[in-house]
């Protein structure tokens, strides 16, 4: 295949990096004061982005000598993951000019993060999903120490890149195990290795490899036991970078991971599903239970997060079609409740100050009726409370599960969802049953209110786009088995 | 044959000696000095199992950047490297029990190693033979063809790591006086110097 061909395929891709290049040149020139116009340049290329990822061909093509895939599956991540992004970085816009992160390089970085992710969810190789995953990585613990004259996002920041480092370095000592043992990176080459040899198992230098892989993954989704850097990383960080890394980074991690199981080592199922199987059980039943005794909302959020992430892989878990459709749904449905919670928690000022404590929202519901319903429609959606979109994204996780026969599985997600359930209703309870204390900083701003408003009426209203998004999930989830 | 094998002795001698020498020269600055030497030396090697453009790279890239780093930061920080050291002596068993392990369980899996006889045929013929080519035109084949969209994500992460860089640590200071040549070349001489007609005998 010529380069040109590889182009066309590649070209989201491209033209994301050619303009975060042009427009960090654009930002160098211009200074400090075009911060504004740069973000809204770069909402604008990320809407073309998702326009030109939409436009490709469905069909599964690879480029760049099967370095780099494009199918259903990579697309309907791309386009989740680019809406995230966007959401994340219009929401950062007045924050940034009122809290003091002048920096024009912080739209750019969010552009190269989001490059990072799509290149991650188009890996085809062990060595492009590296480098995907460090693009979006470095740019990430960049953005955590941004306020780099605050202490706790400088210590975020060197906390996510100590930690982040150590899990790169597991994942590539276990990608050059499986590369030892299989004799390839492809993702091509390591399925048909998988797929012809005996089934008594692979050779025991690959199994150790994949289940550094799945240590260094479940870092990127901060799946149990490898979380500890979420709280901190979630609290120490400016809060539109929290919304950015609660979204867009977990959405590419987890389509990254669901692909780097399924495909190349789909024939491996047997021995990756116990993994895949306690990880997710560790998951719920932590985001379950250590969020109930916190008091700061963002740290409530990365336990929130991290118990989301064990429901998103027990879809993994099932390791079928139904498995695969749940975790894009889910990932769909996380990614409004979460921008539209984050919106909220970026709603919470009161004289000029950012509040976190969850007991300031007391009363909410009579000094500000609307944003209050907003934020107990998402809490009860991430409750899982039926009408509301997070009901369906549970549903269909715990239907692959059964389907599967993983019945210790979808049991223990039900407890440690009516366990989660508690923290959610609590703050609903806050702010409708107690005695209110002085209001929010009214008006709220444009882009915030915008989103909440959108946000809280795709996750009430969810039922109504279910089909189509259930129809391009399932098209997608089939792309991966069709292999 | 003969000189390729004194060649031989002669780089691993002093690479080793050398690295002997990093870690127990009392200055730090003679210890940079001899981890340069170490390098050269193990360039040497390089060449001489026809890895040119490693040797070079190893060159340029350590002695020429890491090693002059190295030297720079030793030089300007203000360590007291013999303090550093005190309990050398005390911690030496552990550390050569542990060495010892280590070389043992080396020894024992080298020992022990096969290469199984499909791993051959896995193995993707890289490019054309070594002998029609060099190690440079080689490897320029593969990263600018077959691998190309490998070479330029490493590039934009190399960016990033400069921008982050840059974002972190640069700090405006109003209060510096820059030199802005162009400026202070093209100053009219009146601006600047000013002739005064002082009276013999007394000041200005």
């Amino acid at each position: 295949m010529n380069l040109a061909a590889d182009i066309s395929i590649a070209w989201p891709e491209i033209f994301v990096a050619v303009t975060a290049m042009l427009l960090l040149i654009f930002g160098v020139f211009q200074g400090n004061q075009s911060a504004r116009l740069i973000s809204w340049l770069t909402v604008g290329v990320m809407f073309i982005a998702a326009v030109l990822v939409l436009s490709s061909h469905s069909g599964r093509t690879v480029a760049f000598n099967d370095l780099f895939v494009v199918d259903a599956f990579a697309n309907f991540a791309k386009v989740l993951l680019l809406l995230g992004a966007a959401l994340t970085l219009i929401l950062a816009m007045p924050f940034n000019a009122r809290e003091g992160i002048p920096q024009f390089e912080f739209p750019v970085l969010v552009l190269f993060a989001v490059l990072g992710m799509m290149m991650m969810v188009s890996a085809n190789d062990l060595i492009s999903l590296y480098l995907g995953i460090e693009l979006q990585s470095l740019s990430l613990y960049v953005l955590a120490a941004i306020r780099r004259d605050a202490l706790r996002s400088a210590e975020a920041g060197l906390k996510y890149f100590v930690l982040g480092a150590l899990s790169s370095g597991i994942l590539l000592y276990g990608m050059s195990l499986v590369y030892g043992f299989a004799g390839s990176t492809g993702f091509d080459n390591l399925a048909a290795v998988f797929a012809a040899g005996d089934h008594d198992g692979a050779p025991i230098g690959v199994i150790v490899g994949l289940v550094f892989i799945i240590a260094g993954l479940a870092f990127k989704v901060s799946a149990v036991p490898f979380h500890m850097w979420t709280p901190d990383v979630y609290e120490g960080a400016p809060t539109p970078i929290t919304a950015f890394f609660a979204v867009a980074p977990k959405i590419a991690a987890m389509a990254l991971f669901v692909r780097v199981m399924l495909e190349p080592f789909g024939d491996l199922f047997e021995q990756w599903q116990q993994v895949i199987w306690f990880i997710s059980l560790a998951s719920m039943t932590l985001g379950a239970f250590a969020a109930i005794n916190q008091t700061n909302i963002k740290r409530l959020m990365a336990y929130s997060s991290i118990g989301h992430m064990g429901f998103v892989l027990v879809g993994l878990a099932a390791g079928n079609e139904t498995g695969a459709q749940g975790v894009l749904l889910y990932l769909t449905v996380y990614l409004f409740m979460n921008v539209g919670t984050f919106a909220c928690i970026l709603a919470m000022r009161r004289q000029g100050r950012m509040v976190e404590d969850i007991d300031q929202l007391a009363g909410l519901s009579r000094t500000s009726p609307k944003m209050a319903l907003a934020l107990a429609i998402f809490m009860f959606s991430m409750a899982g409370i039926p009408p509301l979109a997070g009901f369906f994204g549970k549903y269909y996780v715990f239907l692959a599960a059964i389907q599967a026969e993983l019945y210790t599985l979808a049991v223990v997600g039900l407890l440690a969802s009516v366990v989660s359930a508690f923290y959610y209703l609590r703050i609903v309870k806050l702010m409708y049953f107690d005695e209110p204390l002085d209001a929010f900083d009214q008006p709220v701003g444009k882009e915030i209110s915008t989103i909440v408003i959108g946000t809280s009426a795709v996750t009430a209203l969810f039922i109504l786009v279910l089909w189509p998004v259930l129809g391009s999930a399932a098209i997608a989830a089939a792309t991966l088995f069709a292999v | 044959m003969i000189i390729q094998a004194l060649a031989f002795y002669l780089f691993a001698l002093t690479a080793i000696a050398a690295g002997v020498m990093v870690i127990s020269a009392r200055n730090p600055v003679h210890s940079v000095l001899f981890l340069i030497l170490a390098f050269f030396n193990s360039a040497g090697l390089f060449v001489l199992i026809g890895a040119e453009f490693i040797a070079m790279i190893l060159v340029i890239v350590y002695v020429g950047a890491v090693a002059v780093l190295f030297l720079f930061v030793v030089m300007m920080l203000d360590i007291n490297f013999s303090e550093l050291r005190e309990g050398f002596l005390q911690y030496l068993p552990i550390g050569a029990l542990v060495g010892i392990i280590l070389a043992a369980e080396l020894i024992l899996i080298f020992g022990s190693w096969v290469i199984s006889p499909e791993a051959a045929q896995s193995i993707a013929a890289p490019s054309a033979a070594p002998s029609e080519l060099t190690n440079t035109h080689a490897l320029g084949r593969l990263i600018y063809t077959q691998y190309v969209y490998l070479f330029q994500a490493a590039g934009l992460v190399l960016l990033i790591a400069m921008i982050g860089a840059i974002v972190l640590t640069l700090r405006t200071r109003p209060s510096v006086r820059r030199q802005r040549i162009a400026e202070q070349v093209s100053r009219p001489v009146e601006d600047v110097i000013e002739v005064k007609d002082v009276p013999t005998g007394s000041g200005i």
